[in-house]
């Protein structure tokens, strides 16, 4: 089993907003991030996917064919767009880093199937990443 | 869903490497330009992983503004600017950074309780770093 691991960034702006909670429950919980004005990161994609060597190619999967899906499914979607209002999954979702890693999962998984997905590691800044197995 | 939150921190200490039961020379050969009695220093970055169900509420692991609280109190106030060999963490034990990434988790697993500690690695330089999990196998 070999893993192999591609990244990719992509720029988006978002808020984090609770509709259920009252302003000042999401000023207190989310801080500056609940500035309904929004607010952006450069965030980048790492996505591992795994798989045995095909004895032909070489390969574990056909890196542009894994490129165009990730274009696809997550930097056509996200790059230079703003999360809350432009990507469906966060109508109802809160686009934290967390929520944001799991719908990438879920887009990515679907359509996957040359290699079996790994892990989604997205970095939000420098300092902070969250990793996303597909867990329950 | 369960996730895995990663947080990075920077933290400045010197230290000299040093074991009291053996002799000047052995010291010597062992920890060879990290025995200078003079001691020396780094930057290190240690990132703290935390793992949890994403809350329905806020979506996330847990906040990272009570993680930030928690490591600096705990670790980065001990820590950053200080010299290693001083402190009481390390009256008998060498200030390695396998030492400090094992004294450094059991501090946080005694702390912090808003999510699971995964694990610490401790970069000691760009070039080498140590991961450390309570015992347990790392996941990749």
């Amino acid at each position: 089993m070999i893993y192999l691991t591609r990244k990719c960034e992509f720029s988006a702006s978002h808020y984090y907003h609770n509709p259920d909670w009252p302003d000042e429950r999401n000023r207190q919980v989310f801080g500056k991030c609940a500035n309904l004005n929004g607010h952006g990161h450069n965030y980048t994609l790492e996505v591992t996917v795994k798989g045995d060597v095909d004895p032909v190619t070489g390969f574990v999967v056909d890196l542009k064919e894994l490129k165009d899906i990730l274009n696809r499914e997550v930097v056509d979607a996200m790059d230079h767009r703003h999360l809350n209002k432009e990507v469906p999954e966060f109508s109802s979702k809160i686009p934290t880093t967390e929520n944001i890693a799991i719908a990438i999962w879920q887009r990515l998984a679907e359509k996957l199937n040359v290699a079996k997905l790994h892990r989604v590691r997205l970095y939000e800044m420098p300092d902070l990443f969250v990793d996303f197995y597909g867990e329950a | 869903m369960k996730a895995y939150l990663t947080r990075r921190y920077i933290l400045s200490a010197s230290h000299r490497l040093h074991a009291d039961p053996l002799s000047d020379e052995q010291n010597n050969a062992t920890y060879g330009k990290c025995n200078n009695p003079h001691g020396h220093g780094h930057n290190y970055a240690m990132e703290v992983t935390v793992s949890g169900q994403v809350s329905a509420e806020t979506g996330m692991v847990c906040n990272l503004v009570d993680l930030d609280e928690d490591v600096r109190h705990t670790v980065l106030e001990r820590f950053d600017h200080q010299n290693l060999n001083m402190l009481a963490d390390f009256a008998a034990l060498v200030p390695t950074t396998e030492n400090l990434t094992e004294v450094i988790y059991n501090i946080l697993k005694q702390s912090f309780h808003s999510a699971h500690l995964e694990k610490v690695r401790v970069e000691e330089t760009s070039k080498n770093s140590f991961e450390y999990a309570g015992g347990a196998e790392l996941r990749h």
